[in-house]
């Protein structure tokens, strides 16, 4: 019995590990309504399961105060045999869904913060990541893993460390991270992610057709993936944050000792604690005699 | 060499040998056992039974001595990790690179450790780079163009490891010499050779070439396989470089690691300093744009957030306005040094309420029957973690999913740094 399972584990076995949006500041503001954004997932997550028997489904929650896996069909299929698959893998997912947007919901009162609602993409990229690892584990035969990042709300400058660790943890283990984002600006988080471990990037133009978006591009198999026309990039973000003010920018000011972005000038680096020397050293303008404009 | 250092070579010399012999003398069958060291899985249990070695207890325990050891070391250590050095790296294939006092010949040896070495400088110079150059035939050839991804150099130096002929220091100190001119002036300019032969087949003056390195500032070092010669010294001298001789293997391998953190000379001659860079878009594939570096029109590259000047490569100074580019997730791959993670600590075994599974995997932590100890819990969010995410987490990932997912212990943090 045991060897069974694994010799039927071929190249067009996934392990889908989807990263769900729930920040409801971001929500209250979309134009497509959360529960229309549900059933295109569940519509989606469905076909995935179907495509191949042994395909694996792993959905974690992404809120706005704490993440949490709210489905797992590796252990959720023993409860629900009978009443047949697809009311039960729904009925399963939504519940602890609504759990888990009450729980964040309740955790809210605490803090309170204008302006930027971003949710905690860092904590659920890095619990799949932590899932996949367990999948490696298991043994030389598992399915192939990916992350699906259906994400909505603007970035968080305030993970940006945070966020590239779990990227180039990624990309060490060949696990790609597909985005499809459906927020009004583009994520440079998301399209860094994708970019560097190789994964689809995908804004939808109309978010009706969200289900044909997600089973055109982010059904197949990795293996399959190759013999597909895939959505080319449309370029990478590759703004930084700063470290001062956790601002978003795509010029600064660099610590030569560790590698610190400032936005601006400082006296002191803030992280290793070097005191830097002259006011301005662009050190290839000055080399150059070339100066630069605005300096 | 003196005499005390040829001694002490020798009695290394023969415990390998003693090895070899062993390896020769005994059935193929016998090896595989000696190689695997079978028998060190075992041991026994209460009752005398052999058993498998529980090495995942072992295992954790050995990687969290190690995690101990490294949190130690790490403050002391700064580097200016800013420093943008151009690293020419000389190969010296001639015949006597086949000589085989170094196992299974020095070129092979050369080039086990020029591997490592790419590797570790890439670490610790994020924003660096390398090309490598072989001396064969009394000829110098660029073997590699200057590039930051350690992959491709390494695979070009395996496909080519074969000598034959003279050696010339001068054609190669020609050669990189005219590659590191055109280098940008902020970048530092460093030729290592590692040099087996024990003399130099030059086509006109070597002294006037090193004046020429001289002038244009390029650090030149050599680590020799064999004995101390004079030219090469001297180019050192000139140059601020540094002379070594490898006496064996393993000094090779130090003396060749010593040259992956920047020259201390440099080091200590440049100050901290905030050093303005720019961290440009990449283009999309379908729009076409002239580079300023090649004047072609292509897809792709990056354009500079200054001027909007579309460059091909990264990291580069920009033509038109001097601002250094950079690729952000370049400098971001060393961030995890700055911001370490804790150590997670032991669960106390009279903790009553313990959660059921790890935090990060899903996986039971109940499992192994009456131990409960098998899981470890943050400092900070008092999560609970497996062993298995314990390493992963902290040797490979470098965030705390349990502190990662509390919007809470952020803002903390943020007043922290
Ligand atoms: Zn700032
Ligand atoms: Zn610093
Ligand atoms: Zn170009
Ligand atoms: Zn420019
Ligand atoms: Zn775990
Ligand atoms: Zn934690």
């Amino acid at each position: 019995m045991a060897s069974a399972p694994s010799k039927l584990y071929a190249d067009d076995v996934s392990l889908l590990v989807v990263l769900l949006d729930t920040n409801p500041f971001f929500w209250s503001s979309s134009p497509l309504p959360f529960s229309k954004f549900i059933s295109h997932v569940l519509a989606f997550l469905n076909t995935t399961l179907r495509l191949h028997q042994l395909n694996q489904v792993v959905v974690i929650a992404t809120g706005y105060n704490c993440c949490d896996y709210i489905y797992d069909s590796s252990s959720a299929t023993n409860q629900s045999s009978g009443t047949g698959m697809m009311p039960a893998f729904c009925s399963n997912l939504l519940e602890k869904l609504d759990k888990f947007v009450t729980r964040d919901e309740q955790l809210e009162k605490g803090g309170q913060e204008g302006g930027i609602a971003s949710s905690l993409l860092s904590g659920s990229l890095s619990m799949a990541l932590c899932y996949i690892q367990r999948i490696f584990r298991s043994g030389p035969l598992h399915p192939h893993p990916r992350i699906l990042c259906l994400h909505g709300s603007p970035d968080g400058p305030e993970q940006y460390v945070a966020i590239m660790n779990a990227i180039f943890s990624a990309q060490r283990s060949m696990v790609p991270i597909d985005s499809c984002y459906i927020g009004a600006q583009n994520s440079a988080f998301l399209q860094q992610a994708s970019y560097i471990t190789g994964g689809v990037y995908l804004k939808p133009q109309i978010l009706d057709g969200l289900f044909q978006y997600l089973s055109t591009v982010y059904a197949t198999d990795l293996h399959s993936r190759g013999s597909l026309q895939l959505p080319k990039s449309v370029g990478v973000d590759f703004r930084a944050s700063c470290f001062c003010h956790k601002r978003t920018i795509d010029m600064g000011y660099i610590c030569s000792v560790c590698l610190s972005i400032f936005c601006m000038h400082h006296k002191k680096c803030s992280t290793c604690g070097s005191v830097f020397g002259q006011a301005q050293s662009d050190v290839a303008s000055t080399s150059n005699k070339r100066k630069t404009p605005d300096t | 060499m003196n005499n005390g250092d040829g001694k002490r070579l020798n009695g290394e010399a023969e415990e390998e040998d003693e090895d070899d012999l062993d390896g020769e003398g005994r059935e193929a069958w016998e090896r595989t056992y000696t190689d695997e060291r079978s028998w060190e899985s075992l041991q026994e249990d209460e009752s005398g039974l052999l058993c498998p070695v529980d090495d995942k207890i072992l295992h954790h325990a050995q990687y969290r001595r190690r995690l101990r050891s490294l949190s130690s070391t790490t403050t002391a250590s700064r580097i200016q990790k800013g420093l943008i050095r151009y690293l020419y790296i000389v190969i010296d294939l001639s015949k006597a690179a086949a000589e085989m006092d170094f196992k299974p010949s020095r070129m092979a040896v050369v080039a086990k450790h020029v591997e490592a070495f790419v590797r570790e400088f890439f670490d610790q110079n994020p924003l660096s780079q390398i090309s490598l150059v072989t001396i064969k035939d009394g000829v110098a050839h660029c073997l590699t163009d200057l590039g930051g991804s350690p992959e491709s150099h390494v695979k070009a130096l395996m496909g080519k490891l074969e000598s034959s002929g003279d050696s010339s220091l001068q054609n190669a100190l020609d050669l990189v010499h005219g590659y590191l001119t055109q280098i940008p002036s902020y970048g530092h300019r460093e030729v290592l050779i590692l040099y087996s032969a024990l003399s130099t087949c030059d086509p006109g003056d070597i002294m006037h070439t090193i004046q020429k390195c001289k002038n244009a500032k390029i650090r030149c070092s050599v680590i020799g396989l064999s004995a101390e010669i004079f030219i090469c010294k001297h180019i050192c001298q000139e140059t601020g470089g540094l002379y070594s001789i490898a006496l064996d293997e393993s000094h090779f391998k130090e003396l060749i690691l010593e040259h992956a953190p920047p020259p201390p000379a440099i080091a200590e001659f440049a100050i901290a300093s905030l050093i303005k860079m720019g961290f440009p878009q990449r283009a999309a594939e379908n729009v076409i744009s002239i580079c300023v570096c090649h004047k072609e029109a292509k897809g792709g590259g990056y354009t500079c957030p200054r001027c909007k000047a579309r460059v091909c490569e990264l990291p580069a100074e920009c033509r038109i306005c001097g601002l250094t580019l950079v690729s952000s997730p370049h400098l971001a791959r060393s961030y995890h040094h700055l911001f370490p993670i804790m150590p997670f600590e032991d669960v106390a075994p009279t903790q009553h309420k313990l959660p059921k599974t790890c935090f990060g995997c899903q996986q039971s932590l109940l499992s192994s029957g009456s131990r409960t100890t098998l899981s470890v819990t943050c400092p900070k969010c008092r999560r609970c973690f497996c062993f298995d995410c314990d390493i992963y987490i902290h040797e490979s990932l470098h965030n705390c999913p349990g502190c990662e997912s509390l919007r809470h212990s952020k803002s903390v943090n943020t007043a922290e740094a």
